[in-house]
């Protein structure tokens, strides 16, 4: 039986073998791997691009004190991008099936339409889910669009469940009863992350100081976007990086106060067209500033 | 190349329709037969090579392309294929998730020659200019003649035109046939700016006979290379058009829908599922090699409401279900998988596990959602929009009680309403959002709500389509009228009207749900008075109404048209249908049409008159300035059978009509008769018209 650690390595071991950049997760709160800058703003611009890396995502609203056994406030994604698709790039992903193991002969394998949205970054592409003997394992996504934007280059993107794969790999019907590494289960590690982000998202977050918090990385973002010349000769050392980090915590602050029931429907189009306005402002400068520095080094 | 002075008009098609020899070629070789009739056979057999007949194969191949797109994509394939106008004996088309296919017998290799008539300078020309136009045209002047053509004389010749191969023809045109097809949603994969298609296009097969159609698309080369099941085959498979369908079966594609629905209807011989020819289709075009196994689940899973289990097997894993001899839910499921068997278990094993969790999902859900009083959420629903403009559900639900109410409703039909929605903030409705209404049905009635109660929370949506039945009883009929008609009134009022295919809050769908309720559940009152006098909202109303008595019941357009204009309006949909029954009734009768027509002339009299200051006596019809002979007759007559219904009116009617139109003149010099007259035949066009306006009915006279 291979430990949820033996099933990341054996996966990161595949892509890297295929060209891949092993990035390690982005060290601000996000709610996919799509979000990261390795995803969201490398995917705009003429560059070619390989990378996967292991992203926890955080989604308040489905945590569950710990108690079910299939939804997490916090799951682990490994996200793939091959900017652009090769052509092959469905047979790679199965490929990365076999090499943790599973028979492809012996096992049902779909890919069923499912097309990816993300609204709150004006993203969107044309893929499937796909799924192995009745389970969603992965979203196989051709990017369309980011931040408004049409892309050059068409990325695939392949997002897997890395804990319903162990799962589904193990025989196990409870995400806490994987076995992470010999002698630890997932529970081991991680029942306390969810136990406490539960309590903390729905009862105990306080709601007044996330509003004032989300103000404030707003705020923040808002002022260097404006601050962004892009007839400016030094603006590739114009700091957009930092400025896409508070919209990442905006983001965050979204889906806790959410989670938390602080948000009325009438005022969940306004948020998320908030948060939508400055990944799009980003998206562009950056686009800007890429091809600035492409100039440059031609 | 056309000079611009030269019209070119085909004449003849030079091919000459050569028939099939019909050579007899004996069993065994009689010593008779001499070397000479052997060659004659070759030769003639090789005649028929040489008219050269040839198949057709063309394989889109792709990724895998969403189900439902799938039969409609063949379709237009046909018709784009057809628009080529190559000749061919039969085309086939097949598809599996992965290619798009379609087979031609029977095509040409060449276009047939044709020669052309073409137009040269007038006779009347200078010598040099005929000269420079056969130089042009590089042949001799004494090629030309002179014909008399409709300008005068002039220079012509005829040119040999050679059919073109239809190798190069489809060459040409496939790129576009195949980026021409039609999907709901496309994408593009080779950069921005490239080619759009439903999903990636990988490998395209294009063979005429046994040679390549040559052509290029997003980076495709066409060719003879198919590719077989994604695990099950090799990833190329080299095919001609003979061999094409038995290699894909040999690398695990079924490359026949009908064979795949019959692998399926087979393997699940003898298992009782719920017939579901959808959840078929779905999965015929979801898989290459589909094979259906068995699987089951823990019966104590029964205890959750049928409605749900039924929905996450078929909706969220699209399984058949499975029911006992009593046609009870059964403990079992059936899956149909994308590979040929499973010997060692796995697949049954892995849709058993993921099919428990979705069911303990479920029950942790259905029990989470009792812990509060069902009724106690109303209040919660203030929190769930129902349209930015509309307000929330709570305000929704509001106007729905009072609409209930008004619609007739009983205390029960007003306690439905209030309960109605409040479904929308439970947790399995989020999860399972489909089941709407159902689930509110179900938490009531565990909650001790009454029966008409219940039934009517559980019906409300319905009916989802036309065939659909109608909710199941009276206070279930109100809440879905409640519902619609507050949905209806609701999004007119803020601009939200459906335009032609973008009808967003499916309100097409929702007034023809009223439409078939009111009259299937037989309400005797006027549609019109819950409009709260929207025109806009009424004429989309008459539209509807007129769809469903056109289309569903087969009513004509001028019955309809006569009915709905009638005095007494449309509003009552059930009168309105018994109205429509009697006027179908009445068109049998020889005389229903010339009454028709006198109708439609009194109509027009009256318009005419009204336009020239005439209104009608405010006494009625004054009985002494009426003229002796038919006038009067048609008077007495109408006084006679005034108030009776129709059906036994028209034989009498008819004749008395149609006297005084042949006797009496309308347009009396004396204003006081022509008034009289004119009233009268306004008193008689309206007794009549409360049923229809049979000035609409189109007659032959």
């Amino acid at each position: 039986m291979q430990s949820f650690q033996q099933i990341i390595l054996t996966l990161k071991q595949y892509w890297a073998d295929r060209g891949c950049v092993i990035q390690e997760p982005y060290d601000t709160e996000v709610g996919a791997g799509t979000m990261c800058p390795e995803t969201f703003l490398r995917v705009l611009g003429p560059d070619p691009y390989r990378v996967a890396y292991v992203q926890p995502s955080r989604r308040p609203a489905d945590g569950r004190y710990g108690d079910n056994p299939n939804r997490l406030y916090k799951h682990s994604q490994l996200q793939v991008i091959l900017k652009p698709a090769p052509s092959d790039v469905i047979e790679q992903y199965l490929g990365s099936l076999e090499a943790i193991g599973i028979d492809l002969k012996q096992h049902d394998l779909k890919l069923e339409e499912d097309n990816w949205e993300a609204p709150t970054l004006g993203a969107w592409g044309i893929g499937w889910q796909v799924m192995l003997d009745g389970l969603e394992i992965s979203q196989f996504t051709y990017f369309q669009q980011c931040g408004g934007i049409d892309l050059d280059l068409v990325p695939a993107e392949l997002t897997y469940g890395l804990e319903r794969l162990t799962a589904f790999l193990q025989a196990k019907d409870s995400v806490y009863d994987i076995e992470w590494a010999p002698g630890f289960t997932y529970g081991d590690v991680r029942y306390k992350d969810e136990l406490q982000y539960s309590v903390y998202n729905f009862e105990m977050a306080d709601i007044a100081t996330l509003w004032k918090l989300f103000d404030l990385h707003e705020g923040e973002a808002t002022r260097l976007l404006q601050l962004y010349d892009p007839k400016s000769g030094d603006k590739k050392r114009f700091p957009l990086l930092p400025a896409y980090d508070q919209v990442l915590k905006c983001s965050n602050l979204f889906n806790t106060l959410d989670a938390r029931g602080a948000i009325s429907v009438t005022e969940r189009v306004g948020v998320i067209q908030r948060v939508r306005k400055m990944a799009v402002a980003v998206a562009a400068a950056w686009s800007d500033q890429q091809l600035a520095v492409a100039e440059v080094a031609q | 190349m056309k000079t611009p002075d030269a019209a070119i008009v085909p004449v003849v098609d030079l091919t000459a329709t050569a028939s099939i020899p019909e050579v007899e070629v004996p069993d065994s070789t009689p010593e008779t037969l001499t070397e000479t009739l052997h060659e004659q056979v070759a030769r003639e057999l090789k005649k028929v090579d040489g008219k050269s007949s040839f198949p057709f194969l063309l394989e889109i191949g792709t990724e895998e392309i969403p189900d439902w797109m799938i039969p409609t994509a063949l379709e237009n394939l046909r018709l784009s294929f057809e628009k080529l106008e190559i000749p061919h004996e039969s085309v086939r088309l097949d598809a599996t998730p992965r290619r798009l296919v379609l087979r031609a017998e029977g095509l040409p290799g060449r276009q047939p020659d044709s020669v052309e008539r073409v137009l040269g300078p007038p006779k009347s020309a200078p010598p040099q200019a005929v000269a420079g136009f056969a130089r042009k045209q590089g042949i001799q002047p004494s090629e030309m003649k002179v014909e008399s053509t409709p300008k005068g004389e002039y220079y012509t010749y005829l040119k040999k035109v050679a059919g073109r191969n239809i190798k190069d023809i489809l060459a040409e045109a496939l790129p576009g046939v195949i980026l021409g097809l039609y999907f709901p949603k496309t994408m593009y994969w080779t950069g921005k700016g490239g080619p759009r298609f439903i999903r990636p296009i990988r490998w395209i097969v294009a063979l005429l006979g046994e040679e390549i159609v040559p052509f290029e698309l997003a980076g495709v080369r066409s060719g003879r290379l198919s590719s077989g099941h994604r695990r099950l085959g090799a990833r190329e498979i080299a095919v001609t058009t003979m061999d094409y369908e038995r290699r894909l079966g040999d690398h695990g594609v079924v490359l026949s829908a009908e064979e795949r629905r019959n692998r399926i209807r087979i393997g699940m011989k003898g298992i009782r599922i719920k017939p579901d020819d959808k959840l078929l289709e779905t999965l015929v075009y979801l898989t290459e090699c589909p094979m259906p196994i068995q699987g089951g689940f823990d019966a104590q899973f029964l205890e959750l409401p049928e409605e749900v289990l039924i929905t996450v097997m078929r909706h969220h894993q699209k399984y058949f279900s499975v029911e006992d001899s009593e046609g009870k839910l059964a403990p079992a499921f059936v899956a149909v998988m994308n590979i040929a068997s499973d010997p060692e278990g796995f697949v049954r094993r892995g849709n058993e596990r993921v099919l428990r969790a979705r069911f303990n999902d479920a029950r942790f859900f259905w029990e989470t959602d009792q812990k509060k009083a069902f009724a106690g959420r109303k209040l919660d629903l203030a929190n769930v929009t129902f349209q930015a403009k509309l307000g929330s559900y709570l305000a929704k639900t509001e106007r729905m009680m009072q609409l209930a109410g008004e619609l007739g409703g009983d205390a029960h039909a007003v306690r439905a309403a209030e309960l109605s929605k409040i479904d929308l903030t439970t947790e399995l409705v989020k999860e399972f959002t489909e089941l709407q209404g159902v689930v509110g049905g179900l938490y009531a009635r565990v909650q001790g709500e009454s029966e008409p109660v219940w039934q009517a929370i559980y019906d409300q949506y319905k009916p989802e389509s036309m065939e659909d039945a109608i909710p199941r009883n009276r206070t279930a009929q109100i809440v879905a009228l409640a519902d619609k008609l507050d949905t209806l009134r609701g999004c007119f009022g803020v601009g939200l009207i459906p335009t032609g295919s973008r009808d967003p809050f499916a309100l097409r769908r929702a007034a023809q749900g009223v439409v078939r309720i009111l009259i299937e559940g037989r309400f005797d009152l006027s549609l019109l008075a819950f409009l709260g006098g929207d025109e806009a909202l009424k004429a989309f109303f008459a539209e509807r109404v007129r769809y469903y008595f056109k289309d569903i019941r087969g009513f004509a357009y001028d019955e309809i048209n006569a009915c709905m204009a009638a005095s007494v309006g449309w509003g009552n949909l059930v009168d309105l249908g018994t109205r429509l029954e009697r006027v179908r009734g009445l068109r049998a009768s020889p005389d229903f049409e010339p009454l028709a027509a006198a109708f439609k002339r009194i109509a027009n009299i009256l318009e005419q008159s009204r336009g020239t200051g005439f209104t009608a006596l405010p006494s009625g019809v004054d009985e002494a300035l009426l003229e002796a002979g038919p006038e009067h007759e048609l008077y007495q007559e109408f006084g006679r059978i005034a108030g009776q219904p129709i059906e036994n009116a028209i034989a009498r009617l008819r004749p008395k009509i149609d006297l005084f139109f042949d006797k009496v003149l309308v347009n009396a010099p004396d204003p006081a008769v022509r008034q009289n007259r004119l009233t009268l035949l306004q008193t008689l066009l309206a007794e009549f018209s409360t049923i229809a306006d049979f000035s609409e009915i189109v007659t032959n006279s």
